[in-house]
């Protein structure tokens, strides 16, 4: 990696003697060029890690990132960074291992500490249909190589020692599974680490840059934006921009086969350290982890059908989620809630993502992420390869738009709710 | 709490109803014409931040079904179809 300012527990050293004042912004702020090569709007996660795969991999430096906000202000600040790859399908579970194995390398690849802790993921069973639907990824994944495996009742106590005793429960535990190598990350140390990186192989990012316009040439390939911040001239354009992908999409005239559905998260007050691993119950709608600081992270189900766009959550689901979480942990009941957020998820008909050609010389699209945030590794260098190519990358394949009018689905369900 | 007006039962909490997305022309309208059009019925939504028209139907109540429209972006509801 070409930076000016490497991190090393040398600079660590020597900023406390010169009182930290050599420290520069992470990355630059540079006034947009009038052309670019490729330009990649929406600044998240997805957006930068292409950025940074598209210089690393395929040496194009001429790249801008356009940004409506600041970097980190969206989606990617308001996940609840679990990172995992026990999906149901081949395709999803190499595509979604071959993440895990970069965020594994990605704190010496960056040169950036995303705090990944790989405390695994226990998957606690209270129906016959979850434990079915458990021992298919099992089996599947053990098939092609990747580690994930069943526990007993007992072994899924012994793992989370402070669950409901046996006597409590309305459900009794069946089972269990776990990811040994799944985990957190911190979400925001990814954001920044991507567009350092992408940064310093000479990316720009340009925030507070709203597109309003996307023009086309005579050819009818993709030729110019328009932002708030002037007109850019791009080769090459490729959005990720998260919920608003429809919305940017319309301004070449394309529908994308998207819905957006709320999900939210909530924080309790800091406690002692209780909970080593994270924890996900799909037959009561809720998961959890133990953050650094001593919060648990508690996330809900989605409010499936109903579009929208909303940046706050829905007293029913809350509802729900607490007290799916209570049955499991009854010692929670006196814990108080300190934060509360909630979002838009975006879903493409089959769960699956999409990264694909479009029928728009130029125009390139990654959307559908709703389990985005373990995905951006393997998301942003197969999105790279495809704006590089223009064929895509074998971890990707399927995940074409193509694959609706051809009936190629690629089903895939959440961990969160039973899925069968 | 979104409080919705069913049609037999009248102002009840959302937990009781299911919403099961938006209206569109009726399947005839589309299966016969071509693929593009039955391509657009199975997998288009208006996906977009605005008022919406839905199917929602009173699951743990009396089972009614009625149309209704929504903003996606407040949750508010503006008024329900009462004779569907």
């Amino acid at each position: 990696m070409r930076s000016d300012q490497r991190y090393s527990i040398f600079t660590l050293i020597g900023g406390a003697v010169r009182a930290h004042r050599h420290w520069k912004p992470a990355w630059r702020n540079p006034q947009p060029k009038t052309h670019y090569d490729v330009v990649i709007i929406g600044g998240g996660g997805h957006g930068l890690a292409t950025a940074y795969y598209l210089a690393k991999n395929h040496g194009i430096h001429n790249v801008a990132v356009v940004e409506r906000n600041w970097i980190g202000g969206g989606n990617s600040g308001r996940n609840t960074a679990v990172v995992r790859s026990n999906y149901l399908r081949d395709i999803s579970i190499q595509f979604f291992d071959k993440s895990l194995q970069l965020y594994e390398g990605l704190s010496r690849e960056l040169n950036y500490n995303i705090m990944l802790s790989q405390r695994s993921e226990v998957d606690v069973l209270l129906t016959t249909v979850s434990m079915r639907n458990m021992r298919r990824r099992a089996l599947n994944m053990n098939r092609l190589g990747i580690e994930f495996q069943m526990l007993t009742p007992d072994q899924v106590r012994e793992r989370i020692p402070i669950l409901a005793p046996m006597e409590n429960c309305r459900l009794p535990i069946l089972g269990g599974s776990i990811q040994e190598r799944a985990g957190i990350a911190r979400h925001d140390a990814i954001v920044w680490g991507y567009a350092r990186g992408a940064d310093s192989y000479g990316v720009d990012i340009i925030q507070n840059a709203e597109v309003t316009a996307i023009r086309r040439g005579n050819d009818g390939a993709v030729a110019e934006i328009e932002t708030s911040r002037g007109r850019i001239k791009a080769n090459k354009i490729a959005i990720a921009t998260g919920n608003e992908n429809a919305a940017v999409a319309s301004l070449v005239d394309l529908r994308l086969p998207l819905r957006c559905y709320n999900l939210q998260a909530f924080v309790s007050e800091p406690i002692k350290p209780v909970l080593d691993v994270v924890v996900n119950c799909p037959d009561l709608g809720v998961y959890l982890s133990h953050s650094d600081k001593g919060e648990l992270v508690i996330g809900g189900a989605t409010d499936a059908q109903q579009i929208s766009f909303r940046k706050g959550g829905k007293f029913p689901m809350l509802e729900d989620t607490i007290s799916g979480l209570l049955e499991l942990f009854p010692s929670f009941r006196r814990l108080k809630l300190m934060r509360q957020w909630g979002g838009a998820l975006e879903f493409a008909q089959d769960g699956s993502p999409i990264v694909s050609l479009t029928d728009v010389k130029g125009f390139y699209v990654s959307a559908g992420w709703w389990g985005g945030f373990k995905a951006i590794p393997a998301g942003g260098m197969t999105f790279a390869h495809l704006i590089a190519r223009d064929e895509p990358h074998q971890l990707a394949a399927g995940y074409g738009m193509e694959r609706f009018s051809t009936l190629n689905y690629l089903l895939e369900g959440g961990t969160t709710v039973p899925t069968d | 709490m979104l409080l919705i007006h069913c049609p037999w039962c009248g102002v009840r909490a959302e937990s009781e109803f299911r919403c099961t997305g938006q209206v569109k022309p009726p399947r005839s309208e589309f299966v016969h014409k071509s693929d593009e059009a039955w391509l657009e019925y199975l997998y288009q939504a208006d996906n977009r931040r605005g008022i919406l028209e839905e199917y929602w139907c009173h699951e743990k109540g009396c089972g009614q079904w009625f149309k209704l429209r929504r903003d996606t972006t407040t949750h508010e509801i503006m008024d329900g179809d009462t004779d569907s």
